[in-house]
């Protein structure tokens, strides 16, 4: 569907104090399904996710999410295609209690009240966050806090999703709930993350950015066992693709 | 126990979702009587005390009303209570003249109007929090919004409240790494120069990342709650009857009156 393609072509940007943290990303993702978007530390993945709903803005437009160009005209158009999940949750959860904070996103939509506490019971559900609904976000666990973040984007209907980041801080069994949730959600999904094991498992397709650029992209298995790419920035092949073959 | 605590922000949440005969007054109504209570309090003469004692109805009717935990209210003036201090203690030095006699004390003005100043403090900041305990901050915002006040200074003030707690969770975290690496001796006033401006750069990063949050959340200033509250013939009456309570304790001082009622002074 096209309102499902996810286009950035050419697209620089700068920090007020100079940082260059994108110099000239291109890419295109059309099919469903999750894509992954790898690289170290300051590669400009965070920066690239703020400009898919608008946030950053370029004065040449160079993101087109389905048939929107994103500009700030737009961006309340993206925002609603757009569900983006940051990386600390804590910066995601700033109303009195979980139900509101999911509300949050479907009452600035302006949805009528009934329809409101429709999305926040079915995507609470969607998580399995249900029981917490009455308590205040900042009391619940790591774990709990993310799904929780999810909930608050789910609730908004996005025809993608973006996550900065979704495993860092969780335990073993609240990433494995994590990956099982982002498995079977229908959305387009774009993910930064350092987790390649978590890639492996979700993700069909790998966007390698170092530098503010793009500097590969293909199918999962085929970069993530490509040592020297790995190495070369700053990532390393993953333990589970150790003794796989690719091509 | 960290800042965090201290300020007890998300217990001020939690008050704020009580059930009870004040959270269920309008939140219209409790905004307008308590903007007016701050007004008519403030509009005393400086060497007023005793006058103002009848003002201590409405806050002890919204708190026992409300069911708020007097203790933990007490404890939130208190934090504030520095700042009142420091406008009010100037008087007693500037005027001097005596006003008044305990015993065989002379009590001067300038130690009446430093009274005075201390229990208007207390009556508005007590009213004022005790609102806030009662309605929600969030409900309060969409209230003041649908009462008229501009939509940026609403805003302006939720962010206050919720960056409140966010500048406080920052804080606790820097002291306590600076004290785990303090080996027990004080904080210095230098490293407390430094953690105040670490603390305001990281807190304005931290409130830049909640506002991005809720704009990628479709925020675009006006403030939306699931159940607005509907004003009905009880808040009416509610609104009514404070008002002229508060009008008639200001014209007359009823503390006085209700004494000579009570000694059978003669009028
Ligand atoms: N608000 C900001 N102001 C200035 N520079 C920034 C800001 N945010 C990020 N940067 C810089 O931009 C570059 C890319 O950062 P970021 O997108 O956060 O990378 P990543 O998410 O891949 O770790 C880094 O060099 C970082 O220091
Ligand atoms: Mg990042």
């Amino acid at each position: 569907m096209s309102h499902h393609v996810v286009e950035v072509r050419d697209l620089s940007f700068a920090y007020p104090d100079g940082t260059e943290a994108l110099r000239g990303v291109s890419f295109r993702i059309e099919h469903g399904g999750a894509v992954a978007l790898i690289g170290g530390n300051g590669a400009g993945k965070s920066t690239l996710l703020l400009h898919l709903n608008g946030y950053l803005s370029t004065t040449r437009s160079d993101v087109r999410i389905g048939d929107t160009i994103v500009t700030r005209e737009t961006a309340a158009l993206a925002r609603r295609a757009v569900g983006m999940v940051f990386q600390d949750p804590d910066d995601q959860l700033f109303m009195p209690t979980v139900a509101e904070d999911v509300a949050f996103g479907p009452l600035n939509a302006g949805l009528p009240p009934d329809q409101v506490e429709s999305r926040v019971a079915s995507a609470l559900e969607r998580v399995g966050m249900t029981h917490l609904r009455e308590r205040p976000p900042y009391r619940l666990s790591a774990g709990e806090k993310r799904a929780v973040a999810i909930a608050t984007v789910l609730a908004m209907s996005p025809d993608i999703l973006v996550m900065d980041e979704p495993s860092s801080n969780l335990d073993p069994r609240a990433r494995r709930r994590l990956i099982e949730h982002l498995l079977s959600f229908e959305h387009t999904k774009i993910i930064a993350t350092h987790d390649l094991e978590l890639v492996v498992e979700v993700c069909r397709h790998v966007l390698v950015m170092d530098a503010g650029r793009i500097v590969a992209q293909g199918p999962t298995v085929e970069i993530l066992s490509d040592e020297n790419l790995m190495l070369a920035h700053g990532l390393e092949r993953p333990h589970i693709l150790r003794h796989a073959h690719p091509h | 126990m960290g800042i965090t605590d201290w300020i007890e922000i998300g217990r001020m949440d939690e008050l704020g979702r009580m059930d009870t005969p004040a959270h269920r007054l309008d939140a219209r109504a409790k905004a307008i009587v308590t903007l007016a209570f701050i007004v008519v309090v403030m509009s005393f003469p400086r060497h007023d005390v005793s006058a103002l004692t009848p003002f201590l109805l409405y806050p002890i009717a919204l708190i026992s009303l409300g069911r708020i935990p007097v203790g933990y209210l007490a404890r939130k003036i208190l934090i504030a209570a520095p700042f009142a201090l420091f406008i009010g203690i100037f008087n007693p030095l500037l005027d001097r003249t005596p006003v008044t006699t305990i015993g065989t004390v002379a009590i001067s003005g300038g130690w009446v109007s430093f009274g005075s100043i201390m229990f208007r403090f207390f009556l508005t900041v007590g009213a004022a929090l005790a609102l806030v305990a009662c309605t929600g901050m969030n409900r309060l915002g969409a209230a003041l919004e649908r009462l008229g006040v501009p939509r940026v200074f609403v805003v302006q003030l939720l962010f206050l409240y919720r960056y409140l707690f966010v500048v406080s969770d920052q804080a606790g975290k820097m002291k306590r790494s600076a004290e785990m690496r303090s080996s027990g001796r004080p904080l210095r006033l230098r490293v407390y120069g430094s953690m105040i401006g670490h603390l305001l750069l990281r807190s304005m990063d931290r409130a830049e990342r909640v506002y991005r949050a809720m704009v990628a959340r479709g925020f675009d200033g006006e403030v939306r709650v699931l159940r607005p509250s509907s004003f009905v013939w009880s808040d009416a009456i509610f609104v009514a009857g404070c008002l002229l309570f508060f009008v008639s304790a200001r014209l007359w001082n009823l503390a006085e009156a209700f004494g000579r009622l009570l000694t059978g002074g003669a009028m």
